[in-house]
């Protein structure tokens, strides 16, 4: 029971985290259709940044913030540089500029930084909570928490504001968007921003428990996108419900079956939502216009 | 001798009813003509044919057999080809290698072979080469083969589709708007060229704006509005039908309209 | 003069006149790793030049090559063979999970070959009874010297391999020149462009896809287990997601649509960071910019520029 126990509270962490990702990973594509495949190192540029000016004396209430401000700039700065002069071309096209822009944030951490790992202490102390038995980090309340808040800000932001309405309207016709008078060019840096912004907060918030490296942006990314996928592309709800259950999966992975392969729990659910359910829990599968 | 026959088809896109109770038969040797204003369904009639969508119910039957569903290759291995409204051109590649894609069904299709440029590979590749010239040449575009798809002017590549979807040798050829957008002499010759390919024997079946084409070149034409089938028949008995005339071109047009038909 | 065979002539003469160029035989060595590039470039350009899709986890495939040469010796199965039995498996791999995966498009599909790619990775580190985990294993040496000895010519090792090489990226090369001209190449293409027309002219676009998706696995295999032999030595890094991003990388600064492309991308990327040491030091910012600068600067890579620029100086 406490061993069950045990590795749902790791799951919902670690699963809470994952959302935050699939949450950035929402926001762009909703508002451009492109998946963004740096996403995972907008979460390593909140650890790490906030990791290295905690670790020089500056406070966490004033790191977590200038590392998602870090987040925000490289995050506008893809966009601008990258995304925007790019816009039209294909698909792949698009991918190739995101893998590029995320081996690129990564070797720039590489190089600002170092190839350590890194963590700092949790926000309420190392003491853990003991529950049925089980022992429940403070840190990962703060994690739950701020998906949660993540959450419900973005579902609010997406339907309840003018912003929010231009980036719904800019991904479901881009013309007719730009007819309406919608800037669609400061609507997808907005969406970039945000984006970054979420990521880098679940970087913030997850290192205290996951630690981080310039390097631990891929995975964080597939898993992210498995969460994702398996809640249905598009979908905040879905990206929530998903990146838990990613979460929960792996942990009994890790717990019953093998540490080793934890990793590998995510890509057989994007292979088994592939083969069995492709529009995931809460998503539908785009008609096509010939 | 081919037929299409569609019984009762029906879809609807999130509530709203694109297409209600649609049937009717195409034949071989005939020109069967899809008219309707703007939103009746016609695009979306061919998507269903194609199996690009799946109807929610009704069938679509080729000579009898079911085919409700097929993927889009497995219907051209029946027999079927088409145009797309759009266009949908390679545009990458030359005119010929356009129009010979569309040889694909009648290929040995060895990937070994064809990487280790076997004898029967390149033969394969000259048959193509030569029945695609063919067509090129029955569309008037013998003299640009070579060219890039992507720098021919758009009346070329709507003629370009037309050849590729008959180099496909198809019995039943749909084409989507193939004079959209042609000025009056291309859209004459593409009128000529689309009465041969059925005096040929193949079933046509044809979505089109220009309503003197349709009268000129149609056997049989089925009137849509509002994804409702509202009249068929030949041109004479479509051209007389009041209902027609109003619902296709809205009651204000339906003087310049009468005048247009006559 | 047929497009396949001016492939032939160009690359033999380039891969013939290079080492003129060659101060040392330490040159010999960078010269047969550029070749083991080209010729897993040459698969993406298959896949991705021909066809349009998009592998993350192509090391994956290369590691499967290495490991197959690396590992099957020790059951009685002769070196050389090994590189095909590796093809066959990577070619059985690529058909198993391309078969579900081909059928979505660009994310998907990008996605789940990275996937792949880190389970081929996470498998050669965590199996070590078979594959010496994460420090790698010994591979059994040849003589590749032997068939020129047999012919009376007396070579170094590094020299041999060269040769070889260059053999098989012509071979490679040829092959995918006949490919990009020939019907299951013109459907790739069409596919690639249009995959409704494609379709509507009855060509099978998840079955061409998969056709392209396993030749290139296969090129990669064969690259992968060259690698193998050529270092003695395999490691799990061979299946790196960083290896995949590098013959990506390679093949769109190339150009994806031509094997030309292939032979350039290989070259530049393979030669720069072993010639300069600050390209080396911050290979992953120069991966990443160059694949975000060709993509926005030059979309169809060097290749195309190139040739560009000789059309215009014959006029």
């Amino acid at each position: 029971m406490s061993e069950f126990v045990q590795f749902c509270f790791s799951g919902l962490t670690v699963g809470a985290i994952y959302a935050s990702v699939a949450l950035g990973f929402t926001l762009i594509y909703n508002a451009s259709g492109v998946i963004n495949f740096s996403q995972g190192e907008f979460v390593v540029i909140g650890g790490m940044t906030t990791a290295v000016l905690i670790a020089s004396g500056v406070p966490i209430w004033l790191a977590a913030p200038i590392a998602i401000i870090a987040a925000v700039i490289a995050g506008m700065t893809l966009y601008k540089l990258a995304i925007e002069p790019a816009r039209g071309a294909p698909l792949v096209t698009l991918i190739i500029i995101t893998i590029g822009a995320s081996i690129f944030l990564r070797g720039l951490m590489q190089t600002v930084f170092d190839k350590q790992i890194h963590r700092y202490e949790g926000f309420s102390g190392e003491q853990s909570i003991a529950i049925f038995g089980a022992a429940l980090l403070p840190q990962s309340i703060w994690i739950l928490g701020g998906s949660l808040v993540v959450f419900v800000l973005l579902v609010w932001f997406l339907s309840r504001t003018k912003a929010g309405n231009a980036i719904r309207a800019t991904s479901s016709d881009i013309l007719a968007a730009k007819l309406a008078g919608i800037n669609t060019n400061s609507t997808m840096m907005l969406a970039f921003a945000l984006s970054a912004a979420t990521g880098a907060l679940a970087g913030v918030l997850a290192t205290p428990v996951t630690f981080t490296s310039y390097d631990a942006g891929v995975l964080m990314a597939l898993k992210g996108f498995a969460a994702m996928m398996l809640g249905g592309v598009g979908s905040p709800a879905g990206a929530l419900i998903g990146g838990i259950l990613i979460g929960l999966i792996e942990a009994f992975t890790a717990g019953y079956i093998s540490s080793d392969y934890k990793d590998a729990a995510a890509f057989l659910v994007i292979f088994l939502v592939l083969f069995f359910m492709p529009g995931g829990l809460f998503g539908m599968v785009r008609v096509e216009r010939v | 001798m081919t037929s299409l026959t569609l019984e009762n088809i029906g879809i609807s896109f999130g509530g709203l009813r694109a297409l209600d109770g649609v049937s009717f038969t195409a034949n071989s040797g005939e020109v069967t003509s899809i008219i309707g204003p703007n939103g009746a369904g016609k695009t979306t009639l061919f998507n269903i044919i194609t199996g690009i969508y799946q109807p929610d119910i009704g069938k679509v039957l080729i000579d009898g057999t079911d085919v409700t569903g097929e993927a889009p290759h497995d219907l051209a291995r029946r027999g079927m080809a088409r145009t797309f409204q759009n266009l949908q051109i390679f545009e990458q590649m030359s005119a010929l290698d356009n129009v010979m894609a569309g040889r694909h069904l009648h290929e040995r299709r060895n990937v070994l072979a064809d990487m280790f440029g076997l004898p029967s590979s390149r033969k394969c590749n000259r048959e193509s080469a030569i029945a695609a010239q063919a067509a090129l040449k029955r569309v008037g575009l013998g003299g640009v083969a070579n060219r890039p798809a992507g720098d021919l002017s758009y009346g070329q590549l709507k003629r370009l589709e037309i050849a590729r979807a008959l180099t496909t040798e198809a019995s039943l050829i749909l084409f989507d708007e193939p004079a959209a957008g042609c000025n009056a002499v291309e859209s004459r010759e593409i009128d000529d060229l689309i009465s041969s390919i059925a005096s040929d024997g193949a079933a046509v079946i044809l979505i089109e704006h220009d309503m003197r084409m349709v009268m000129r070149i149609s056997s049989h034409i089925i009137v849509l509005d509002h994804g409702r089938k509202i009249a068929e028949g030949t041109p004479e008995t479509v051209r007389k039908s009041p209902q027609v005339v109003e619902a296709y071109l809205g009651v204000h047009g339906a003087k310049e309209a009468g005048a247009a038909l006559a | 003069m047929s497009p396949v065979l001016r492939a032939f002539l160009i690359i033999s003469a380039l891969l013939l006149l290079a080492p003129l160029l060659f101060p040392s035989v330490y040159y010999y060595r960078i010269g047969v790793l550029v070749l083991i590039n080209t010729l897993s470039v040459t698969g993406m350009v298959v896949l991705l030049g021909y066809v349009g899709l998009v592998s993350l986890g192509h090391a994956g495939f290369f590691a499967i090559g290495a490991y197959a040469t690396a590992v099957l010796p020790a059951y009685g199965i002769p070196p050389i063979l090994t590189i095909l039995v590796g093809a066959i498996g990577a070619a059985l791999v690529a058909a198993f999970i391309g078969k579900p995966i081909l059928r979505l498009k660009g994310h998907y599909l990008a996605i789940a070959t990275l996937g792949f790619g880190m389970l081929v990775w996470m498998v050669l580190s965590k199996e070590a009874w078979l594959t010496g985990g994460p420090d790698g294993m010994v591979v059994e040496s040849i003589d590749v010297k032997a068939p020129f000895e047999l012919l009376g010519i007396k070579i170094k090792t590094a020299i041999a391999w060269y040769w070889i090489c260059a053999v098989a990226v012509v071979i490679g090369i040829v092959l995918a020149t006949n490919l990009a001209n020939s019907p299951a190449g013109r459907a790739m293409r069409a596919v690639h462009e249009s995959d409704v027309a494609a379709a509507s002219l009855g060509i099978d676009v998840a079955r061409t896809k998969l056709t392209a998706f396993i030749i290139s696995a296969v090129y990669a295999s064969v690259a992968g287990s060259l690698l193998a032999l050529f270092n003695r030595y395999v490691t799990p890094d061979t299946a790196d997601f960083l290896h995949s991003i590098e013959i990506m990388t390679m093949t769109v600064l190339g150009g994806a649509s031509s094997v030309y492309g292939a032979l350039i991308g290989a070259l530049i990327l393979t030669s720069l960071p072993q010639m300069l040491t600050v390209f080396a030091e911050y290979e992953n910012m120069m991966f990443g910019a160059i694949m975000i600068l060709t993509m926005v600067l030059m979309r169809q890579g060097l290749a195309p520029a190139i040739a560009q620029l000789f059309s215009r100086g014959r006029k």
